[in-house]
């Protein structure tokens, strides 16, 4: 095991670990948004895919326990390497000035992060620990967006988000070593697409049911 | 634009610190009538010159070849190791990049594992600590072998080449945000690796030296790809990806500890 524990603590172990557990997020996002998306075909839809979702039973938690390690993992992982990379140069440079290699999503990763932890447990707080005997999923999300804190919240949450995936999702890749000219063009293009969508797939339904009376 | 100005006058503000125990300041001086076909050095040499008449400190700075090959010359000016110019060592930059009245800030490469020595000297021997971990190889002692007896394909004698220009100037840990060294390490990685005389060792070379890289205390890479942008060599991030994937390999595929 002394192996495992060793490679793990080097540099390039964390970041795989960042890397690993960041594309399980994407898979969970891809069907968390796939099942969110049947708001739009009304209450109906809605109740029912919750229902079958929640009829998988101890399916839905062991899910929810493997995402809240891989969640764990990520966010310690990503502390400690944040807390290296700023005691990594003590003294900083009086001129501040990109080379061109820098973005948005990149020189904001652990703050875009730090937001989206706090948005996951409002999130959570809301909608999954809220009391569900007398009211269905749906008259809860809809009361909510009613509110337009909540509203505000949820939109600007999901562009931060976005704004996350927009570096990770090729960042992942080149930290698994996948990189080359062929398709790395494609790649970006991909991530910038993917970021879109979550942001804008999941942005817009706090959006629309606010406009549900 | 300074087009048929044969000089410029410039504000340097300079790092000077003493030695590595001394907190450094900045140090404004105005140099006039610099000629604008000198290289960035020599207008330091210009200034050092001109400091000494004055009775005061020369500042000191590392340079050898003055060619852009070798790797010992290397500040950070205006935000920017070795200079505004992509592809160039500090050393090949001239004058006429600049204009009269610039004001130029003059800093040394910044890190953790980089102690400053005196004003833009900084120690980079924690470089050498990482290749003295594995970026050789191993050759048996006895007649020479023929020249162009393994085969070698083009493609990777390419590639090989291309990671083996680095000259190990620093200047990619400068640019890192996170003061990491994963460029350098991904390109002397690279260069030993892709060839058959380098596989021998890769498991043990790509631990080692990775290894070696965390315990100098350089920061982790994120993928920022500032150190691409600044290379003098223009050493690709590519390399990055085959150390990962190479570090994985002798991670979890060799017998290597
Ligand atoms: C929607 C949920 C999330 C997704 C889809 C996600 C995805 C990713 C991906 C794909 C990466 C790139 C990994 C790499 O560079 O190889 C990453 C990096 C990172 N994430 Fe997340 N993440 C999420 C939530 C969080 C949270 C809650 C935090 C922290 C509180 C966080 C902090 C970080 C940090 C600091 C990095 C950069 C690590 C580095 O390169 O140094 N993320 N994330
Ligand atoms: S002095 Fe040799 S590279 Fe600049």
């Amino acid at each position: 095991m002394s192996w495992l524990i060793m490679t793990f603590r080097t540099s390039i172990g964390k970041k795989l670990m960042m890397a690993v557990t960041g594309l399980c997020f994407l898979g969970f996002l891809s069907i968390h948004l796939a099942g969110n998306l049947t708001l739009y075909w009304g209450k109906a839809r809605f109740n029912a895919y919750a229902e079958s979702l929640h009829s998988l039973g101890p399916l839905v938690t062991a899910a929810e326990w493997i995402l809240l390690i891989l969640g764990l993992v990520h966010v310690l992982t990503g502390a400690i390497l944040f807390y290296q990379n700023l005691r990594a140069r003590p003294v900083s440079y009086r001129v501040k000035k990109r080379a061109g290699g820098r973005t948005l999503g990149s020189a904001t990763m652990p703050y875009t992060g730090l937001m989206i932890l706090g948005f996951v447990l409002f999130h959570l707080i809301n909608f999954h620990f809220t009391d569900r005997t007398d009211r269905t999923i749906y008259q809860i999300v809809h009361s909510a967006f009613h509110n337009p804190w909540y509203v505000g919240i949820y939109v600007a949450a999901m562009i931060v988000v976005a704004v996350h995936i927009s570096h990770g999702f090729w960042s992942l890749f080149q930290t698994l070593g996948a990189n080359h000219p062929r398709y790395m063009p494609f790649v970006e293009r991909v991530g910038i697409g993917v970021s879109l969508i979550f942001g804008a797939g999941f942005g817009l339904i706090p959006l629309y049911l606010a406009s549900v009376p | 634009m300074t087009q048929g100005t044969e000089t410029i006058d410039i504000t340097l503000k300079v790092w000077r610190q003493k030695g590595p125990e001394d907190r450094g300041r900045f140090e404004t001086i105005e140099v006039k009538d610099v000629e604008t076909h000198m290289s960035f050095l020599e207008m330091l040499d210009v200034v050092n010159e001109r400091l000494t008449l004055e009775g005061k400190e020369p500042i000191e700075f590392d340079s050898d070849c003055r060619e852009g090959i070798c790797g010992m010359c290397g500040a950070v000016v205006n935000g920017i190791p070795h200079g505004p110019e992509k592809a160039m060592t500090l050393c090949q930059l001239h004058m006429r990049k600049f204009e009269d009245g610039d004001t130029i800030v003059v800093e040394p490469l910044r890190a953790r594992a980089f102690k400053v020595v005196k004003d833009l000297i900084v120690d980079r021997s924690p470089l050498d600590k990482i290749i003295q971990a594995g970026g050789y190889i191993s050759v048996n002692v006895g007649g020479a072998p023929d020249a162009n007896a393994i085969p070698i394909s083009q493609e990777l004698a390419e590639k090989a080449m291309d990671a083996a220009a680095c000259i190990g100037c620093g200047a990619c840990v400068a640019a890192c945000p996170n003061a990491s060294a994963m460029l350098f390490v991904s390109a002397k990685v690279s260069h030993l690796t892709l060839l058959p005389q380098g596989k021998p060792e890769a498991a043990r070379r790509a631990i080692g030296m990775v290894r070696a890289m965390d315990a100098c205390g350089f920061g982790n890479c994120s993928n920022e790809r500032e150190c691409e942008a600044v290379c003098p060599k223009e050493i690709k991030i590519t390399n990055i990806a085959r150390l990962n994937r190479e570090f994985i390999k002798a991670a979890l595929f060799s017998m290597e500890k």
